[in-house]
């Protein structure tokens, strides 16, 4: 399939492919469309992390130079981070040479931002299990000191077939608010507000949840194939709310995104079935065995065999027609990857 | 709107209303963030609320600068929570002393429009979202009555203001119904550094303390639900709404029987 390379500007053009699993059919729309499949009672529940400028350049003692992913705050204000080895995004990260060696206790100095006589350390605390490259971070500085170093510092995490550097507004939803994501929660990207408040008078509700959206790729297959990892989220009231009242009106909960998907689906099994509020992370792993008990269905990008984003669709829909849809889309000429194309998938949506 | 336990973002906060604005936010107990480009002179402003035992925080950036503009919205959202309350204080004059438009040089226009119009523009776009999605939140524009009178030597402010104000009934006619409110509050002249470089001969003792035009906007904000979204009002004249006459049934309420 062929990648949607840089941010378009006519996102309501964007295209969106419709899939029902009820019906086993599937057609065109555009993503300006997606009011007109939904209907009132309906819920359209988004992500609303802002995502972080991640991607910090540093380097070890030793001088190597490494870059710093950063994947957000853990506890005791440490920070949970993953480090590629010398080179930018414009290498295919399985390209990257691997990092040094990062044993707990090494120090990491960040590159200084011009305006900023200190340099930015971090010491590693902990190294993962799963991989060398995982680290925990404790920074030389907290709070507001760390917010601006780090907003000084980093620039968003981007892949190599992405055209040029992007800017941190092109990495944000309509409506971003705490920097939580590693990677931008990409579903949400061609909603315009024209679009939301349009659903909102056709009587679809609107909720958030805030979900710390991760890597999708380091290009070391032992971390690779351990995403997502366990992700911190929070889901308010308001949210439990308006599923509720979904429910009530036999309305379909649509998340916008598989980090929506993995949020509601994940505080519903901490709490036995039961969606509650709060805080909490989670390692959910969702594919085609896993019955979802709060989500109908999903709007997301367009996601190819071998992701495991194909795998948590498998949830939603059988695998031949999600294949048949795959196929569709590659002949229509749709596009692939976090600026691409769009595809709702949701039963009677058709 | 309560502002107790809220988050507060307000530009232009290391010095004169804006420093005044977070010391009675967060005397209300406000989440404060205080946005301005000195470093120094904002960890100052910072040390003394946190002094006093209130919650602020800084994050030094220029609102007139577009790249800036998510990075006050995520370190601000991230050190406060979601932003409830959004204050667009921070403005400039532009080249002083103040000069004839015949004299403006149009780069000097372009920047004053930057930081007065576009900055605003910019900052509530990255966060009003947020507030939509939230059902709740509060932008306020601070302006100048050099927005509604062409006084001469003012001409890049007064256009950025004038401009500024009418932003303001945009938004609040896009916003309406949504729950987020926005409102453009002139606090009149006041004893700052800004109105110094404007009108070096002015007699210090006509013109107001911030301190009090903070307590004033403060209760604007306090009202904020009572005064109809996209409103441009005058601090010194505004008188908070009487409380409604209660309805005769409120005042009698049903015996349980």
């Amino acid at each position: 399939m062929k990648t949607a390379a840089w941010p378009r500007e006519q996102t309501e053009a964007e295209r969106l492919l419709v899939v029902d699993p009820a019906a086993g059919k599937m057609a065109d729309f555009a993503v300006g469309d997606l009011p007109s499949r939904l209907r009132a009672g309906d819920l359209l529940v988004v992500n609303d992390a802002a995502t972080l400028p991640a991607s910090l350049q540093a380097h070890a003692t030793d001088g190597a130079p490494v870059e710093v992913r950063l994947l957000g705050p853990a506890d005791e204000g440490q920070w949970a981070a993953a480090v590629l080895g010398a080179g930018n995004w414009r290498w295919r990260t399985e390209d990257r040479p691997a990092p040094p060696s990062l044993p707990v206790g090494s120090t990491l100095t960040f590159r200084a931002a011009s305006d900023d006589a200190e340099p930015l350390r971090a010491t590693v605390v902990a190294v993962s299990e799963v991989s060398p490259r995982l680290l925990r971070l404790a920074f030389d500085r907290q709070g507001d000191a760390l917010w601006s170093a780090v907003y000084r510092r980093g620039r968003p995490v981007q892949y190599s077939y992405v055209r040029a550097p992007l800017a941190l507004w092109h990495v944000q939803t309509a409506y971003a608010s705490r920097p939580w994501a590693a990677e931008a929660p990409s579903a949400g990207r061609p909603l315009t507000w024209r679009v939301l408040l349009e659903a909102r008078r056709r009587g679809i509700a609107l909720a958030a949840v805030t979900h710390a959206a991760g890597l999708s790729s380091t290009g070391e297959p032992a971390l690779d194939a351990a995403l997502p990892l366990p992700e911190r989220f929070d889901i308010p009231e308001e949210t439990v709310a308006a599923v509720r009242r979904a429910r009530a009106a036999r309305g379909r909960v649509v998340a916008v995104g598989t980090t929506v998907v993995r949020a509601l689906e994940g505080a519903a099994e901490a709490g036995g079935g039961d969606l509650r509020a709060g805080e909490g992370r989670t390692g959910l792993r969702i594919d085609r065995a896993f019955r979802p008990r709060i989500v109908d269905g999903l709007l997301t990008g367009v996601h190819q065999p071998g992701e495991s984003h194909f795998d948590l669709l498998q949830a939603f829909a059988p695998e031949p027609l999600l294949r048949r849809a795959l196929a569709h889309a590659e002949q229509e000429g749709y596009l692939a990857h976090e600026f691409g194309d769009s595809c709702l998938i949701l039963p009677r949506s058709l | 709107m309560q502002i107790e336990g809220r988050s507060a973002l307000v530009t232009g906060g290391s010095r004169g209303l804006g420093a005044a604005l977070g010391r009675a936010l967060a005397r209300e107990g406000a989440r404060v963030v205080l946005i301005a480009r000195g470093a120094a002179e904002l960890a100052r402003v910072v040390d003394e609320i946190r002094a006093e035992g209130g919650d602020a925080h800084g994050f030094a950036a220029d609102v007139g600068a577009k790249e800036d503009i998510h990075r006050i919205a995520g370190a601000a959202s991230a050190l406060a929570g979601p932003i409830d309350i959004l204050v667009h204080n921070a403005s400039t004059l532009g080249p002083t002393p103040l000069r004839l438009l015949l004299d403006t040089e149009c780069e000097d226009l372009g920047q004053v429009l930057d930081v007065n119009l576009l900055g605003p523009f910019r900052l509530t776009r990255a966060i009003v979202g947020g507030m939509v999605l939230r059902g709740r939140g509060l932008v306020l524009q601070v302006t100048s009555d050099a927005s509604v009178n062409g006084y001469p030597t003012w001409g890049a402010y007064g256009v950025s203001k004038a401009a500024l104000d009418h932003l303001g009934r945009i938004w609040g006619a896009e916003l309406d119904g949504t729950g987020v409110r926005v409102l453009t509050a002139d606090p009149g002249e006041m004893r700052t550094a800004m109105h110094a470089a404007a009108m070096p001969d002015a007699d210090p003792a006509t013109l107001a303390d911030p301190d009090a035009v903070a307590r004033r906007l403060v209760a604007i904000i306090h009202a904020a639900e009572a005064i109809p979204t996209g409103t441009r009002l005058e601090a010194a004249r505004w008188t908070p709404p009487r409380p409604q006459p209660m309805a005769v049934g409120a005042a009698f309420p049903a015996v349980r029987r």
